[in-house]
């Protein structure tokens, strides 16, 4: 399970001339291994789509290499490349049955007509589109359309899969089942799968790896533990969780024995810790700045008594947890409690910043400087 | 579902009654003229009410043309021919080169894809005769005058940038992703194009042709210039009726009605495609 099925070595892609145009990739290096599930996480625009279709072949590759079972691919058409592909836009082909669009996939290859039928019915029963398989897309669903159409490519015996938002236009349940389901179906198979998506969940749920990207490149790429836990730069941290962490930058200076953290400008919050809360490697680490940014999960942030003042803006029971957005430090800091909590909007509160939750993060370069006390290495 | 008044559905009926006879006045017209002698059409006022002959029709199949001075030949059974030899070799060729093209411009954008599309676009634009006169001397030249090669050639200016345009609208209109998908599953990419682009826009390049056909075959100036009376075709050949004694009027009304005869019937035949595609294109072409 460890040898590598596909390897990214610093690809550029420019859609327009070289250098003069906005990179939509640049200087990307990854590698998959084989039977793994890698996910490409980011927002519209940041080169995650691109990215696939220059391993299935559909976009050229401005500069670098990308093999795949070790075979340089840069220059093999799409049908050399033993990629299967699920659409974004579904790509059915509109004059053919459901059944027939999942079955053509596997017309190029030696297996039977009977064969053939129970390979498609199986995909279809695991994907809950059984009852249309003799429907033409046109008179489909865009969530049974999707499915049809990842049907297709899971169905192929590639080398990569390759999922551009598989679950995009699916409804919250069917995609939480099919999440399992997909999941299952690949690893017991043996496949290899990139999936691109926008939806952190889904790469949570379904990813062994998660590669984030922002702006065409590459800004993490981690088991999903990692990245929540460990985020290498202030975009991850921000980008991953949700609600997604408080950030808020900070002035610090040593007095005597504790830190104090100034946070905000015209309301300042003081936090003090001392040497020892922090963590001893922390402490030389912050002695020689000035100015740096902090981090902490909503999760993280508690009530105490005797911690700072913060005032109470929103408070939304979501059905199973409480978001609370405070005023803190002129900033608006986002807090979730297990409970129904009673605050209304202009309640003070207290709340507590537990030294071993806190990230901090370089305020010049965003890059993580240390997560809960243990410094990044 | 609305109510419409009385008069309001009158109002509409008589609209439309009004269209119809403005458009098919002309045509109803040269039917009648064609089952009439030169007589009974040079009469004042015109009447409906006449005395129906087939004399000219007969007179144009056997391709003898009696007036009252003497008898003619003419040959427009062999004009049509022309015609239709003409018109259909123009519309294959076309095809045959503007499809590939036509797809060649909707997925492969290069530098200056679309300054070659609009320049192929603007023969269009250009005074058929500013074309025709130097090309006539070319083609005297390098023998192709008078030959039905050289006239399908001069008929792609009509009718190649016609096919080039709309079925272009056609391939783009399909997402180049169905076609990514066919080729990933093993295709290569002459077969992607024969099995998915070509039935896909199968429509469109339908209609396009039908466009083609009605341009090519109603087309006038480039025969006239370039053709002698054995390849002409009908639109030319018509001016024989125009003769030393008199214009045969009934003739060419049973003539105009034998060559706009497959026209209208092509395009009646086909004028579900032809709306739904020309729109289709239109809209998001």
């Amino acid at each position: 399970m460890s040898d590598i099925k596909m390897s990214i070595e610093s690809v550029d892609k420019f859609y327009g001339p070289i250098n003069d145009s906005v990179a939509a990739v640049s200087n990307l290096s990854m590698q998959v291994q084989t039977g793994e599930i890698v996910a490409l996480l980011g927002s519209s625009g940041c080169g995650k789509t691109s990215t696939l279709r220059m391993i299935a072949g559909f976009e050229e590759i401005t500069r670098g290499n990308i093999s795949i079972g070790g075979q340089l691919i840069n220059r093999l058409p799409p049908v050399k490349r033993g990629v299967a592909m699920a659409f974004e836009g579904y790509a059915l082909y509109p004059p053919l049955s459901v059944r027939d669009n999942i079955a053509f996939a596997l017309k190029s290859t030696k297996l039977s007509q009977s064969e053939i039928t129970s390979k498609v019915n199986a995909i279809a029963d695991m994907l809950e589109i059984s009852d249309i398989l003799d429907s033409h897309p046109s008179s489909i669903s865009g969530g049974q359309q999707q499915r049809v159409s990842l049907g297709r490519a899971l169905i192929r015996d590639a080398e990569l899969h390759l999922l551009d938002e598989p679950m995009g236009q699916l409804e919250p349940q069917l995609r939480a089942l099919l999440r399992g389901r997909i999941k299952h179906y690949i690893k017991s198979n043996g496949l290899t799968a990139i999936l691109v998506t926008h939806d952190q969940a889904e790469a949570n749920a379904l990813a062994d790896r998660i590669a984030v990207m922002e702006e065409g490149e590459l800004q993490q790429f981690d088991t999903p533990d990692t990245i929540k836990e460990r985020p290498a730069n202030l975009f991850t941290g921000t980008f991953i969780g949700e609600p997604p962490m408080n950030v808020f930058d900070a002035s610090v200076h040593r007095d005597g024995d504790v830190f104090v953290f100034t946070l905000g400008q015209k309301n300042s919050v003081n936090l003090t810790y001392t040497q020892d809360q922090l963590g001893p490697s922390i402490g030389s680490m912050l002695e020689s700045r000035e100015n740096i940014t902090l981090g902490v999960r909503p999760y993280a942030v508690t009530r105490r008594a005797e911690g700072v003042p913060a005032t109470v803006m929103v408070n939304q029971w979501l059905g199973d947890q409480s978001h609370i957005a405070a005023d803190f430090a002129d900033k608006s800091l986002v807090m979730v409690e297990h409970d129904r909590s009673p605050e209304r909007s202009g309640e003070d509160i207290s709340i507590h910043l537990d030294p071993m939750s806190l990230h901090f993060f370089d305020s010049e370069t965003g890059d993580a400087l240390s997560h809960g006390g243990v410094l990044v290495s | 579902m609305q109510h419409v008044s009385l008069i309001e559905r009158l109002l509409r009926g008589v609209a439309l009654i009004l269209v119809v006879v403005f458009f098919m006045f002309p045509i109803v017209w040269i039917v009648l003229m064609s089952f009439q002698t030169n007589e009974t059409i040079l009469r004042v006022p015109p009447s409906f009410i006449f005395e129906p002959t087939i004399s000219n029709y007969k007179a144009l199949i056997t391709g003898k043309l009696e007036t009252s001075a003497a008898s003619l030949e003419i040959n427009f059974l062999r004009n049509l021919g022309n015609s239709v030899l003409l018109s259909v070799g123009s519309v294959a060729l076309a095809l045959l080169l503007g499809v590939p093209a036509a797809y060649a411009f909707a997925r492969h954008k290069f530098k200056g894809s679309e300054d070659i599309a609009f320049t192929l676009l603007s023969f269009r634009f250009a005074p058929p005769l500013l074309v025709l006169l130097p090309l006539s001397l070319y083609f005297q030249k390098i023998g192709l005058a008078d030959t039905y090669i050289g006239l399908i050639w001069v008929y792609q200016l009509i009718c190649l940038p016609l096919i080039l345009w709309i079925v272009r609208g056609y391939f783009e209109d399909i997402s180049p992703d169905i076609e990514n998908a066919y080729r990933i599953a093993g295709h290569s990419w002459f077969s992607t194009f024969r099995k998915i682009a070509l039935p896909l826009a199968g429509p469109g390049i339908a209609a396009a042709g039908l466009l083609a056909f009605i341009f090519a075959w109603n087309n006038f100036i480039f025969a006239l210039v370039l053709a002698s009376a054995d390849k002409q075709p009908v639109t030319v050949g018509a001016l024989a009726f125009v003769t030393a004694s008199g214009i045969q009027y009934g003739q060419i009304a049973a003539a105009i009605v034998l060559s706009i005869a497959p026209t209208l019937a092509l395009a009646l035949y086909a004028q579900r495609y032809l709306v739904e595609g020309l729109s289709l294109g239109a809209v998001k072409g």
